[in-house]
């Protein structure tokens, strides 16, 4: 039976099969986080304010995704009068594909990811704006006045936090010396204080850079306090106006498929990925906790604060973070330069 | 330095704020779960009104004086009784109550000298049709002293009431204690 297993394990890490196996791990890893998130969002919502949260559908409500999956593509797909069809049906694609490309390079465990590209960090953050560009497409295609100016908003929301986002990256990338993310997390492994949060002998500024990933993600992601492009109770939806049914259901996903790789990416990059304190468990093990305690949190903000007005929100990132980041890469280099040997 | 005190004062408060919410979110929920359980009404809840009964003999204690019937502004109750072989009083065959016309005003109950009506504690009532609102009390005060009956022969079914507590507060067993109570000033 064990050699049976070991060489179906073989012939699965051989070419064809290990990409058809990634596709479907990675697939069914997002799908099934993007709609239990949702079950996790409600529940946390409900706890946040002392009530139940869904509890009707299966036990504890835990098959109210499967019933909201079931009503929403029961619905009609509607494509506007006037809208470029094409584009109207191919922006929930492309929302969805970067986040699923992005989680091939993350690194799960050790050796546990589909592909080691030894610039995975690059590759992450060149296909994180397609998920913008998405949501651009979708409202601009859909030929609604409404959508159009939510899109707008979500561009300049998008941009202003793309750059204090990548400038505590770069950080981390002259920190870690490279942009491998198997390697990054190697270089946090033993006690907790080798995590890139606490390495203050590098740059004292570490935990305000995970603080400024942290904020970023959020807004990247268009979660509350930042969540401008749908904010439900004003709006209608934002840039997804026009959107029915599974159309609408799709960036919803996406929305929390992107939390889930924002939090990996954070897990990856601050806290050590799947290395751990303790031997006791697998490294995946680790990696899962701390991402969800990520989401965890995420849900526990969304929860706890309103929502920002837009000008406090571009007043944050431009007078604030962008500064601040800017400070922090400024000076990791320049410790860089004066306390590592010349090598 | 001002801008750094600021934003070292705003990122703690944002923390006071989470750190309350997350204390909020290990607490118990307050919430009833309305269609499985429900509220009980406080004493002076108004629903509609229903007969009382004299806790000993189990019939109702109205006597068909049509005080209330007159005093209603809204016209909404018609009562009808006849008088039974060795009674002295009449005693109520009908009570009608038109509930779609009824403002719960409240000058009914106080206009009834013998104290044969109040106000009962239902709030869940729907309907799809005006004719579940036009209610015969008799039949309702019956279906009470039915209940009561069947509670007290048995025991079993007062275990599974208290147990769904909340319910079980608007049903039989407070109207038994409210007839106990209101009985127990008739001479």
């Amino acid at each position: 039976m064990n050699a049976l297993f070991s060489k179906v394990i073989t012939v699965l890490d051989t070419e064809p099969y290990r990409l058809v196996v990634w596709v479907v791990a990675i697939v069914s890893f997002v799908a099934l986080n993007a709609a239990y998130l949702v079950w996790v969002e409600r529940k946390g919502a409900g706890r946040f304010q002392r009530r139940p949260g869904p509890t009707e559908v299966g036990p504890a409500g835990l098959l109210q995704p499967v019933a909201d999956g079931l009503k929403l593509m029961s619905k009609q797909l509607l494509v506007p009068a006037g809208a470029d069809s094409m584009l109207f049906r191919g922006a929930p694609l492309l929302v969805m594909a970067p986040v699923l490309m992005s989680l091939a390079v993350i690194p799960f465990g050790r050796g546990l990811a589909a592909v080691n590209l030894n610039v995975g960090l690059l590759m992450v953050f060149a296909l994180g704006p397609i998920n913008l560009m998405a949501i651009m497409f979708g409202a601009w295609s859909s030929r609604n006045k409404y959508a159009v100016m939510s899109a707008a908003r979500v561009v300049s929301q998008n941009v202003a936090y793309e750059i204090p986002m990548l400038l505590v990256v770069t950080t981390i990338a002259m920190v870690s010396g490279t942009m491998d993310l198997n390697q990054i997390v190697e270089q946090q492994s033993g006690a907790f204080w080798h995590w890139n949060l606490f390495r203050v002998w590098v740059n004292p500024l570490m935990p305000v850079t995970f603080l400024i990933f942290y904020i970023c993600m959020l807004a990247e992601t268009n979660r509350a306090p930042f969540d401008m492009v749908e904010a439900e109770s004003e709006l209608v939806a934002g840039a997804y106006t026009e959107y029915a049914g599974m159309g609408f259901g799709v960036f919803f996903m996406a929305e929390y498929a992107n939390i889930v790789l924002g939090c990996s990416l954070a897990t990856v990059l601050f806290l050590g990925g799947w290395q751990s304190p303790f031997s006791f468990m697998p490294g995946v093990t680790w990696f899962l906790i701390k991402m969800y305690f990520l989401i965890f949190s995420v849900v526990w903000i969304r929860w706890t604060f309103p929502r920002t007005q837009f000008y406090g929100l571009l007043n944050l990132s431009w007078k604030i973070l962008i500064p601040v980041s800017l400070f922090t890469l400024i000076l990791s280099a320049a410790m860089i330069k004066m306390l590592r040997a010349p090598s | 330095m001002n801008a750094l005190r600021e934003i070292y004062g705003g990122f703690k408060s944002l923390l006071i704020g989470m750190r309350i919410t997350l204390g909020q979110f290990f607490r118990p929920t307050v919430t009833v779960r309305y269609p499985h359980q429900s509220l009980k009404m406080p004493p002076r809840y108004r629903g509609h009104i229903e007969l009382v009964g004299n806790p000993e003999t189990g019939k109702p204690l109205c006597f068909v004086c049509k005080l209330c019937e007159r005093a209603c502004p809204s016209d909404c109750i018609n009562v009808e009784g006849a008088k039974l072989e060795g009674d002295k009083r009449k005693s109520v065959t009908s009570y009608k109550l038109d509930f779609t016309k009824c403002s719960l005003c409240g000058s009914c109950v106080e206009v009834c000298r013998e104290g044969a009506i109040r106000f009962s504690r239902d709030y869940n009532l729907a309907g799809l049709t005006k004719e579940e609102f036009l209610l015969d009390l008799v039949k309702r005060f019956q279906a009470q002293q039915a209940a009561v009956k069947a509670e007290i022969r048995n025991p079993k079914s007062e275990v599974r009431s208290a147990k769904s507590e909340l319910s079980a507060e608007q049903k039989p067993q407070g109207q038994l204690a409210g007839a106990v109570k209101d009985g127990g000033s008739v001479s």
